[in-house]
C-alpha cells in the first residue's frame, strides 16, 4: 500500500497507512502526551481506550478534536497538536482529572516518576479551576500491592494487563460515570480475589494508585540490629535493571556496584539468587530426566509435560485457575525459597547463627515474590526462610536513602559460598532462560556427552508463546515456553485438550520474563526497554567463565556436604514443595429448604 | 469468594444453571443471563454473581463490573412494594421532584433503600412513557397519574 | 374472517394501560355479548393515539368520534348510548379548549390536523398482536416488493434517495449506512434495530413497538436483504414489557406465516430475529456502547472508526438503526422516494415524531412533516400552554439538546436548523416549560441525569459534567459568582470538544443554551442572589403577613421540621434558619398569610 502523506504542525510527514496521529507526530520530533495510551510493540502489549483524552489534537475538516492515540492518518489531513483551541483543551482536561485527585505528591510512593504529575508538570497546572467533591476509596493493602484508588486515573492500563495479557480477572472497571474505578468484585480486597500478585498492573499504572507494599523500613531496622545477621540474595534481572533508577540506560549490566551498593548499606552476607537458580537446575531438571525416562519407559502414572515452577505468580495463577493440573508442575521450589531454605540451615549452620537471629532479604524485580516468601509452607516454626523480598525500586530507594553514589561506586564481587553462579543462573532472569539452563544440564546428563554449543538461540526471543524441538541425542525433546499469563493459559489449555506434546514447559508470568517483572524500574510506556534488558543478561551469561549449573563448584559442594543428590530426602524437604487448590470461585452448595 | 450472607434455594439455583445452560453458557449473553437470574431471585446478590461467573467462565469481578454499569440490575434485594418514581423530563417539570421528596420523607429512606421492615423501597426511573400522566409514579405494576406530593399518603396506605 | 360493522378501538398504549384501558376493553366486550352485538361490532386494544394527555381515549369507527378519559365505567353508556342508540356520548367528547366546543368528528381535532403520520401510520389503528390487520395495512408488502421486485443495490438506493436520516440522534443518512454495510465484507453481518430509548421525555419508539411491531420486523428484514444480513437484533429496553410482549408476539406470528425464517417468499432470502435486553444506561443508545451491551460487556463507547457497518457485533459489519428509522423503511419502498423526499425540508426528509410533554396542553405524540415551526407543535398541535401561563421555552433533543425560546418559534425544525440554534433533533422530545420554570434548575436537571448516565470511561464527561453540575447547584443555592459563568461556558466547550462520543460531546448543550437564551436568569442568580421563576428553594424565603394570620396554627401542625411558632389565635412566625422552603404552610394557609419571596 502507498504510504500516507499529511501535515502536522506545518511538517510534512509520510507513515505507513494504519499509523496513528500520536505515533506520526513523534517521527517528526512532537511528543504528544497521554496519559491512558500505552504500546510495548516488542511485547505486543497495547493500551488504547481513548478515555483520558490529555492527547487530543485538531484535525482541520473535523468539529470536534481527535484523540491522536486513536486516529488513523488519513491522506492530506492537516493536523495542530498545540493550538490554543488544543493547550486550552488539554489544561482543562488535565485539572478535571486533578480535580478528583488527591493532593499528596510530596509524600506519595510515586512522586518523581508520577506520570500524571509529569503531564501537569508539562502543560504548566498552576491552578486548579474546578474544583468539586472527590472520589473516596479504602485503601487496600495486600501482601504484595498497594491500592489507593483515590488516586485512580481511569486510565485502565492496569484492567488491560489484569484481563487481557494476564487473563487473571481479578481487576475490572465498575460502576459508572464519576462512581467508575478499576476494583475486585464486590470491591473486596485484592487477597479474596483471583489476583496472582505478578504486579504487571503496577508496572503500567500512571499515578500512585498502584504500588508495591514497602519493606524497606523493615530492611533498615534489621541491618541496624546487632543480633541479627542480615543477608541478601539478589534475582537474576535486577542487575540488568537496576541502573535505569539512576539514570542509566536500559540494558546497562551493574552487577558489581549493585553488590558494592548492598555491602556499603551493612549487609553481612552479600549472596546471588543465581546460586540458587543453579541448585533450581540440579533439582528441576533432575526431576525432568526421572519423569522423562519414566514416561518414556511406559509408565503409566508419569504425565508429561513438566512444568517450570520458579515464578510465584504463575504458581498462584494455575492453583487459582487449573487446580486438577496442580501435580504437573514441578515441585521444586523457587530459586528465592531455595537460598532461603539453604541459607536457614546449611549457611546458619555454616557460620553458627541460629535461624532466628539470620534475617534473610532478597531483592528481586518481582511483587509476587514478596506473597511468596509469607507461605506458610515455607516457613520453620513460624520462621520464614526469606523475611523479606524486596523489588528493584525498593533497593534503589534503600539506596537513595543512604546517600550513596551508585554511579560512581566501584565493581565487588558476592561472597561465597552462596554468591557464585553460571551463565545458566544468570539467564533465569528472561523468558526461555530457565528451560536452556535445565537443557544445558540434562542434555549433559542424559547424554553423558559434552554441549558443543551452550546457547539454544530457538529458546530466545520475546514471542508470547514459542516452541523447540532439542535433540537430545537422538531423543527430540519438544520444549514449549509462554511469557504472560495469558498465553501461560493458552498453553495450559492445549495440555488439557491434548493438542500439544510438549515433554517441558517453561512459563513465566510477567512479559520478557522476570526483566520485564512487577517490581523493575518502570518503563513508561516505552517499547524496547524490556528488550534491552534481555540482551543484557544474555550478554552477562556469555561472560560467565562457567555456564551450565552441574558445574558450579559451589553447588558441587553443597551436595557433597549437605544435601547428598538431587531429589534426596533432604532436598526433598528444603527444596521441594506442594500445590493447593486455591480457586476462589467455589461450587457454592445450595442449602435446601 | 465473598462470605456467604445469602442463602440460596437449591431450585433457584438448578434453575438459574439450567438458564445459563439455555444459553450454551455463552459469555456474550451474560446480560441476557443477568436479567434472568434477576427475575429468579428478586435481586443479584454476591453468591448468584458468581454462580453466573461460574457457569459462564468469566472473572466474577467483570460480572460485577457488569452489574454495577446498568442502573436496572440491583444488589439490594427490593420491598414487597417496590415504589418508583419517574425522574423523565415531563414528570420532572410537573413536579415528580416535590413527590419524592414527600415518599422520602414518609417512608424515611434515600433513593435505592428499602425501608426496615422490608415493605416499601424506593427507586428512580427514567420516563416509563407515560408522560401524560405526568408525574407518575408505580408501585409493583400497578401506576399511579398525576400524583401529588398530598397524595403520597394514600398511595401508601394501600400497602400498609 | 368476520366483518365487523362497526369498530370500538380503545388505546392500549403504556399511559392509557395505566389508567385502566384493559379493564375499559373487556367491559365494552362484555357489555356487547350481553346485548348480542359481539359479532357485529369490535373492540379492538391498539397502539398508542398520541394523545396520551387525555387518555384512556376511545375511538369509534367508521363515525370517527373520538371519546377522551374513558373509565370502565363508562362502557355501558358507550355502548347503550352510542352503539344501540345511535347517539353520542357528549360528555366524553374532546373539548376544543380554545372553542370551548365538543367536537363531534376526530377530523375537526387541531391535534391531529396538522399531522401527518407515516412511521405512526397503524398506531392507533390496529390491533399489534394481529398480524393480519398489519396485513391487511400493506405490513409486509414493502418486503414481498424488494424480495420479488428489487435487488439490493436498487433498495439501497430507494432509501438513499429517499433522503431519510437517523430518527435517533445525528442524523446520518440512513441511505448511506445501509451501503457502507452492504459494500463491507465478511461471512456473517447483522442488522440491529436500537430500541433503548433512553431519553427522559421520548416515548415515540415505545409507542411504534407497542402500536406496530411488524412494521420494525418487516423493515428489518428489507434491511437484511439490502445489506446481505440473515441476522436481525432488537435491543430494547427491559422497562418496555409491553412492547417487549408484543414484539415476541409479532415475531412469533412473523414466523408462522414464513414471514421470518428460511426462503421467505420462496425468494431464497434468510432471515430471522432475536431480542436482547437493555440495563438501564441512557449511554448505550450510542452505536457502540449499545454493541458492547450486546455482546455482554459494560455499554462503554469505543472510538468510531472502526464503525459498526465495518465492525460491529462480535467484529461483524452491523447496520444499526433505531425503531422510528425503521418505521419508515415500508412505506418508502411502497411509494417512492420521491414522494418521501417531496416531504419536508431541503436536507430534512419526510417527518418527525415529537413527545410534547410538559406545561402544554395536549400531552402526547406528534408527528408532523419535517419544516413544520415549533409554534405550530406547540400552539396548534399542542393547543398552548397548560393553565394560561407564558411559554418560556421548549427544550428539544433531551439531554443532548439545548432550550429554545420564543424567538424560535417560527423556524422551521429540522436537523440542521435546531443544530444551528444550539439544540438537536435527538430522538424528539419536546419539553415545554412555562414562566414558573427556572432555567439554570432545567439546565441542572439535564445535568443531573448525564452525570448519572455518563459511562465514565472518558474524563471530560465523567468528571466535567459532575462539576457542570456542582456549578450549577451552587448557582442555585445562591452561591455561585459571575466568574462560575465563565467557568460553565469553559467547561462545556471543552466536554464538548473533547468528549469520547455523542453523549459527552452534546451534555453541555442545555448548559450551553440556557446561557445563550436566558443569561440574565444566571445573571440574577449569581448578582442579585434571586431566582426570578420562584423555583430555586435555597434563594426564597417564606414568612408570614402579621395582617392576614388568625393565628389558626393550621401552619405550625403541617410544617415538618416545626419552624413555625406562634399561640393559637395569634400572629404566627416562621424561623427562616429552619425553614427547608417545603411549601407546606403555603398550601395549607386559607388566609392568604404566608408569602414567599
Amino acid at each position: 500500500m502507498d504510504k500516507i502523506n499529511l501535515i502536522i504542525d506545518h511538517k510534512p510527514v509520510q507513515v505507513e497507512p494504519g499509523t496513528s496521529l500520536l505515533k506520526a507526530a513523534q517521527q517528526v520530533g512532537i511528543n504528544i502526551p497521554t496519559l491512558c495510551y500505552l504500546h510495548l510493540e516488542d511485547l505486543n502489549i497495547e493500551n488504547k481506550p481513548g478515555g483520558c483524552r490529555i492527547c487530543v489534537v485538531e484535525v482541520s475538516g473535523r468539529r470536534n478534536l481527535a484523540p491522536s492515540c486513536a486516529t488513523v492518518c488519513q491522506e492530506g489531513m492537516v493536523v495542530k497538536t498545540n493550538t490554543m483551541r488544543v493547550l486550552n483543551a488539554r489544561r482543562t482536561v488535565m485539572e478535571l482529572i486533578l480535580s478528583d485527585h488527591p493532593f499528596d505528591c510530596l509524600i506519595c510512593a510515586k512522586s518523581g516518576t508520577c506520570d500524571l504529575q509529569k503531564t501537569a508538570q508539562d502543560l504548566g497546572i498552576r491552578e486548579i479551576h474546578y474544583k468539586g467533591e472527590q472520589s473516596h476509596y479504602k485503601e487496600d493493602r495486600s501482601p504484595s500491592i498497594i491500592r489507593d484508588m483515590d488516586k485512580c486515573i481511569l486510565c485502565r492500563r492496569c484492567e488491560m494487563m489484569c484481563n487481557k495479557f494476564q487473563t487473571v480477572g481479578a481487576l475490572w472497571g465498575i460502576n459508572r460515570g464519576f462512581t467508575s474505578v478499576v476494583a475486585p468484585a464486590f470491591e473486596q480486597d485484592l487477597v479474596k480475589s483471583t489476583c496472582t500478585y505478578c504486579g504487571q498492573c503496577v508496572a503500567v499504572c500512571p499515578t500512585g494508585a498502584l504500588t508495591e507494599v514497602d519493606n524497606t523500613n523493615q530492611i533498615i531496622r534489621a541491618l541496624a540490629n546487632p543480633k541479627k545477621t542480615v543477608i541478601v540474595q539478589t534475582a537474576p534481572a535486577v542487575r540488568a535493571a537496576l541502573g535505569e533508577e539512576f539514570g542509566m540506560e536500559p540494558g546497562s549490566l551493574v552487577t558489581g556496584k549493585m553488590v558494592s551498593a548492598l555491602k556499603q548499606l551493612g549487609f553481612d552476607y552479600v549472596f546471588d539468587t543465581d546460586f540458587a537458580a543453579d541448585l533450581t537446575i540440579m533439582e528441576e531438571g533432575t526431576e525432568l530426566l526421572k519423569r522423562l525416562t519414566n514416561y518414556l519407559n511406559g509408565n503409566k502414572e508419569e504425565s508429561l509435560p513438566i512444568l517450570t515452577s520458579c515464578c510465584p505468580a504463575w504458581v498462584n495463577f494455575f492453583e487459582e485457575y487449573f487446580p486438577e493440573m496442580k501435580d504437573i508442575p514441578s515441585t521444586a521450589r523457587s530459586p528465592q525459597q531455595m537460598f532461603g531454605a539453604i541459607a536457614k540451615t546449611y549457611f546458619a549452620d555454616k557460620i553458627g547463627v541460629d535461624r532466628k537471629d539470620l534475617i534473610v532479604a532478597s531483592i528481586m524485580p518481582c511483587l509476587a515474590k514478596k506473597y511468596e516468601c509469607q507461605r506458610e509452607e515455607f516457613k520453620t516454626d513460624g520462621n520464614p526462610d526469606v523475611d523479606y523480598a524486596l523489588s528493584t525500586r525498593e533497593l534503589a530507594a534503600l539506596i537513595k536513602q543512604s546517600n550513596i553514589d551508585f554511579l560512581s561506586l566501584p565493581d565487588a564481587d558476592f561472597d561465597k559460598p552462596m554468591g557464585e553462579s553460571t551463565g545458566a543462573a544468570v539467564i533465569f532472569g528472561t523468558t526461555g532462560g530457565v528451560i536452556e539452563a535445565a537443557v544445558r544440564t540434562a542434555y549433559e546428563v542424559y547424554t553423558g556427552k559434552t554441549l558443543e554449543r551452550i546457547s539454544f538461540e530457538e529458546l530466545r526471543g520475546m514471542e508470547g508463546i514459542r516452541h523447540a524441538t532439542i535433540d537430545f541425542n537422538g531423543l527430540p525433546i519438544n520444549i514449549g515456553i509462554a511469557h504472560g499469563l495469558g498465553n501461560a493459559r493458552e498453553l495450559l489449555e492445549s495440555i488439557k485438550a491434548g493438542t500439544c506434546n510438549f515433554h517441558a514447559i517453561e512459563i513465566m508470568a510477567c512479559p520478557g520474563g522476570c526483566i520485564g517483572g512487577g517490581g523493575q524500574p518502570l518503563h513508561h510506556g516505552k517499547s524496547g526497554v524490556i528488550t534491552a534488558r534481555q540482551k543484557a543478561i544474555y550478554q552477562e551469561d556469555l561472560a560467565k567463565p562457567i555456564r551450565k549449573s552441574h558445574e558450579n563448584p559451589y553447588i558441587k559442594e553443597l551436595y557433597t556436604e549437605f544435601l547428598g543428590e538431587p531429589l534426596s530426602e533432604k532436598s526433598h524437604h528444603l527444596l521441594h514443595t506442594h500445590y493447593f487448590d486455591r480457586s476462589k470461585v467455589k461450587v457454592v452448595i445450595p442449602k435446601t429448604k | 469468594m465473598s462470605s456467604i450472607k445469602v442463602e440460596l434455594h437449591e431450585n433457584q439455583v438448578n434453575e438459574l444453571v439450567e438458564v445459563c445452560k439455555s444459553f450454551s453458557n455463552d459469555p456474550f449473553e451474560l446480560i441476557h443471563v443477568l436479567h434472568k437470574a434477576q427475575s429468579i431471585f428478586g435481586y443479584l446478590p454476591a453468591e448468584v454473581q458468581e454462580i453466573v461467573a461460574r457457569e459462564l467462565k468469566i472473572p466474577v469481578a467483570k460480572v460485577y463490573g457488569v452489574v454495577t454499569f446498568y442502573s436496572f440490575f440491583s444488589m439490594i434485594p427490593k420491598g414487597q412494594n417496590p415504589i418508583s418514581i419517574c425522574m423523565g423530563t415531563a414528570c420532572y417539570v410537573r413536579g415528580a421532584e416535590k413527590v419524592l421528596e414527600e415518599f422520602k420523607r414518609k417512608l424515611a429512606v434515600e433513593v435505592g433503600e428499602t425501608t426496615k421492615d422490608g415493605r416499601f423501597s424506593l427507586n428512580c426511573l427514567r420516563c416509563v412513557g407515560a408522560c401524560g400522566l405526568a408525574p407518575v409514579v408505580m408501585v409493583g405494576d400497578k401506576t399511579y397519574g398525576r400524583v401529588s406530593p398530598d397524595g403520597v399518603q394514600e398511595i401508601l396506605a394501600e400497602y400498609m | 374472517m368476520i366483518k365487523h360493522k362497526i369498530h370500538i378501538l380503545v388505546c392500549g398504549g403504556t399511559g392509557c394501560k395505566s389508567s385502566n384501558s384493559d379493564l375499559l376493553v373487556s367491559t365494552l366486550r362484555n357489555e356487547l355479548i350481553e346485548n348480542g352485538l359481539d359479532k357485529e361490532v369490535q373492540v379492538v386494544l391498539t397502539g398508542c393515539f398520541g394523545f396520551c394527555e387525555q387518555g384512556p381515549i376511545v375511538k369509534v369507527l367508521p363515525d370517527n368520534i373520538f371519546y377522551v378519559g374513558v373509565k370502565p365505567d363508562d362502557a355501558h353508556e358507550i355502548i347503550a348510548e352510542h352503539i344501540i342508540k345511535g347517539r353520542k356520548v357528549q360528555r366524553l367528547l374532546y373539548v376544543d379548549p380554545k372553542t370551548k366546543e365538543r367536537i363531534q368528528d376526530a377530523k375537526g381535532m387541531n391535534f391531529y390536523k396538522k399531522q401527518l403520520r407515516i412511521a405512526l401510520r397503524n398506531c392507533g389503528f390496529i390491533d399489534p398482536e394481529s398480524i393480519d390487520e398489519s396485513i391487511a395495512r400493506d405490513g409486509y408488502a414493502a418486503l414481498a416488493k424488494v424480495l420479488t421486485e428489487l435487488t439490493p443495490a436498487e433498495t439501497v438506493q430507494i432509501v438513499k434517495q429517499s433522503g431519510l436520516r437517523g430518527r435517533g440522534g445525528g442524523g446520518f443518512s440512513t441511505g448511506l449506512k445501509w451501503e457502507i454495510t452492504a459494500k463491507s465484507q465478511a461471512d456473517q453481518k447483522y442488522v440491529v434495530c436500537n430500541a433503548d430509548e433512553g431519553d427522559p421525555g421520548a416515548f415515540m419508539d415505545r409507542s411504534i413497538l407497542e402500536g406496530d411491531p411488524h412494521t420494525v420486523i418487516e423493515a428489518m428484514a428489507i434491511n437484511g436483504y439490502c445489506t446481505g444480513a440473515d441476522k436481525g437484533l432488537v435491543y430494547i429496553r427491559a422497562e418496555y414489557p409491553l412492547a417487549i410482549e408484543r414484539l415476541k408476539i409479532a415475531i412469533k406470528q412473523a414466523r408462522e406465516y414464513g414471514l421470518l425464517g428460511q426462503d421467505i417468499f420462496g425468494t431464497g432470502f434468510n432471515f430471522d430475529i432475536d431480542l436482547r435486553y437493555g440495563a438501564g444506561a441512557f449511554v448505550c443508545g450510542e452505536e457502540t456502547a449499545l454493541i458492547h451491551s450486546m455482546e455482554g460487556e459494560r455499554g462503554e463507547p469505543t472510538f468510531k472508526p472502526p464503525f459498526p457497518s465495518e465492525e460491529g457485533y462480535l467484529g461483524k459489519p452491523t447496520n444499526v438503526n433505531n425503531v422510528e428509522t425503521y418505521a419508515n423503511i415500508p412505506p418508502i419502498i411502497l411509494q417512492g422516494a420521491e414522494w418521501f423526499s417531496s416531504i419536508g425540508t431541503e436536507k430534512s426528509k419526510g417527518t418527525k415524531v415529537f413527545a410534547l410533554a410538559g406545561k402544554v396542553n395536549n400531552v402526547g405524540l406528534v408527528e408532523v412533516p419535517m419544516g413544520t415551526t415549533l409554534r405550530e407543535v406547540i400552539f396548534e398541535i399542542g393547543g398552548g400552554i397548560k393553565g394560561n401561563k407564558k411559554f418560556k421555552a421548549v427544550q428539544t433533543g433531551g439531554p443532548s439538546g439545548g432550550c429554545l425560546t420564543e424567538k424560535h418559534l417560527d423556524i422551521p425544525i429540522d436537523y440542521d436548523n435546531l443544530i444551528a440554534c444550539g439544540s438537536m433533533m435527538g430522538s424528539g422530545g419536546m419539553i415545554i416549560v412555562d414562566e414558573d420554570d427556572c432555567m439554570v434548575s432545567m439546565a441542572k436537571y439535564y445535568l443531573d441525569f448525564t452525570v448519572e448516565e455518563s459511562c465514565g470511561k472518558c474524563s471530560p464527561c465523567r468528571i466535567g459534567n459532575k462539576r457542570l453540575y456542582e456549578i450549577l447547584e451552587t448557582i442555585t443555592k445562591g452561591k455561585g459568582t459571575v466568574e462560575d459563568l465563565d467557568r460553565l461556558r469553559n467547561l462545556s466547550e471543552v466536554i464538548k470538544d473533547t468528549s469520547l462520543c455523542g453523549l459527552g460531546q452534546t451534555s453541555p448543550n442545555p448548559v450551553l443554551s440556557t446561557l445563550d437564551n436566558f443569561l440574565d436568569e444566571y445573571e440574577a442568580h449569581v448578582k442579585d442572589h434571586k431566582c426570578p421563576a420562584g423555583q430555586c428553594r435555597d434563594l426564597m424565603t417564606y414568612w408570614i403577613e402579621p395582617e392576614n394570620c388568625v393565628g389558626c396554627t393550621a401552619c405550625a401542625r403541617v410544617c415538618p421540621v416545626s419552624a413555625i411558632s406562634g399561640e393559637r389565635k395569634e400572629v404566627h412566625i416562621i424561623d427562616a434558619a429552619l425553614c427547608i422552603k417545603c411549601g407546606a404552610c403555603l398550601e395549607k394557609c386559607k388566609f392568604n398569610a404566608v408569602y414567599v419571596s
